[in-house]
């Protein structure tokens, strides 16, 4: 399990683009957004905390394909299938690997992000703080959606497609967090529902996604 | 004589060949019934005016839009433990019907709050969450146009309507969470004392009804294209390889 997580990481970093991507990618989407709405600071900063919610979102999208197809198209996830990890196994890792490529990067830049779009002070832990909570589920969702759509050629669109719906809870609590921080307002009942939405999706999900995967990989 | 024969397409067609005329007449008289009743022979509401119309078709396509996920729903968990293809392909005709149903909700629904709210769209949680529903009936109905084999997709568009049963739920509830409501509450319940007036209520019951009918012809009538198609090429493989 450890070699695997490794073995993701390494690929991650020295591979190339796909460590990187998402973080620029999550740079690009913030930077364009003052250029569509206007430079106000007030304007804004009331936006800001839904804007890096989204931003990172789409930062993870992007790069969920990468968690299954490479492995894919040259065997080595049928190398894994027949490997003595349980197929749970696996995808837990994946997802972990993904969210420490993608997930983890993110919450760090949110914060220095959150200056170019003027994000109020007292904003500023609970973006990390819902992000840091949030972006696990987002990792393990995805990695769902990868399963399912891994054995489509060109899927990118069909999964961004299957997997946005299953995005909503955890985006209305993230960003209700994040929101409710910006405003000065008790953020507890968001914030654990938001938990209980990650803890869920962590313990569940991979046993449907194991499932679809041994399904494509029949 | 058990439920479980109907699982052997033959049987299957057969069955539904006789019972889908029946089906289709009653259909047909209880949405004429309902809908000449309700458009033709019931009052005007004392606030809403005649635009109270609406409901005959606004309630039963919301009732059915959702009605018809669940029946996927369970068609999915049939074929994920007994793997009668009947069932998955069932599951598969009733997606675009359920998706059309919900488009009409959603339609009808723009068309009775313009006049009513002043808006043809409020990110209202019930609104909302047809639309997340909406989302889902697409990517399902998206999958099962993916994936060549048949038993594939069978597999994982059934597992994607368990798991997506349990985020749509989630997302109904969490939008709840995020908005409050411009949309009333519900009205028909069978428990409460105060609900809709009678002179409204028999012909809706009609329509509803009469949308049910439907839903179960078009579904029994797509699930016997569905067979039919599958056997189609199953015929044409076979003679490809003589």
């Amino acid at each position: 399990m450890k070699a695997l997580l490794t073995r993701d990481l390494m690929l991650a970093i020295r591979a190339g683009g796909g460590f990187g991507l998402g973080l620029s990618f999550f740079l690009i989407v913030t930077v364009l957004v003052p250029f569509g709405v206007g430079p106000q600071t007030e304007l804004l900063s009331r936006i800001a905390p839904g804007v890096l919610w989204i931003g990172a979102l789409l930062a993870c999208l992007l790069s969920l394909d990468r968690i299954f197809a490479l492995d894919w198209e040259d065997g080595s996830l049928d190398l894994l299938a027949t490997a003595p990890l349980p197929m749970e196994g696996i995808v837990s890792v994946k997802a972990l690997a993904h969210w420490i490529t993608t997930g983890l990067p993110l919450v760090l830049a949110a914060p220095v992000l959150g200056v170019l779009l003027s994000l109020p002070i007292p904003a500023y832990q609970w973006v990390v703080i819902s992000l840091a909570v949030g972006t696990p589920a987002l990792s393990v969702i995805g990695t769902f959606g990868a399963a399912l759509t891994v054995g489509i050629k060109r899927g990118g669109l069909l999964m961004s497609l299957l997997v946005l719906p299953l995005y909503v809870p955890t985006l209305i609590f993230g960003a209700e967090v994040a929101r409710r921080g910006a405003e000065g307002l008790t953020v507890q009942a968001p914030l654990l529902l938001l938990a209980g939405i990650s803890f869920g999706v962590i313990a569940l999900l991979p046993f449907a996604s194991a499932a679809v995967l041994r399904i494509n990989l029949r | 004589m058990s439920l479980w024969e109907y699982a052997n397409p033959v049987k299957f067609i057969r069955t539904t060949d006789k019972v889908l005329p029946w089906v289709w007449a009653l259909t047909g008289i209880c949405l004429v019934t309902g809908l000449v009743w309700g458009f033709f022979f019931t009052p005007d509401d004392f606030r809403q005016g005649s635009t109270v119309k609406i409901i005959y078709i606004h309630v039963p396509s919301a009732l059915m839009a959702i009605n018809a996920w669940l029946m996927m729903l369970v068609a999915s968990l049939i074929w994920i433990v007994r793997r009668h293809h009947v069932s998955a392909l069932a599951a598969r005709a009733a997606a675009p019907v359920g998706a059309v149903m919900t488009l009409i909700a959603l339609a009808t629904g723009a068309f009775w709050g313009q006049p009513m709210w002043g808006t043809w769209w409020a990110w209202d949680p019930r609104l909302t969450s047809f639309l997340i529903l909406f989302l889902f009936y697409l990517g399902y109905m998206a999958l099962w146009e993916a994936i060549e084999n048949d038993d594939t997709a069978a597999d994982l568009t059934s597992i994607l309507c368990l798991v997506g049963s349990v985020f749509a739920i989630l997302s109904r509830y969490a939008v709840n969470f995020w908005n409050q409501g411009l949309h009333q509450g519900a009205t028909l319940s069978l428990d409460k004392e105060e609900n809709i007036s009678d002179v409204f209520w028999f012909p809706l019951l009609f329509c509803i009804a009469g949308f049910v009918l439907l839903f179960v012809a078009l579904v029994f009538l797509r699930t016997q294209t569905e067979i039919r198609a599958r056997r189609t090429r199953a015929l044409l493989a076979r003679e490809g390889q003589a």
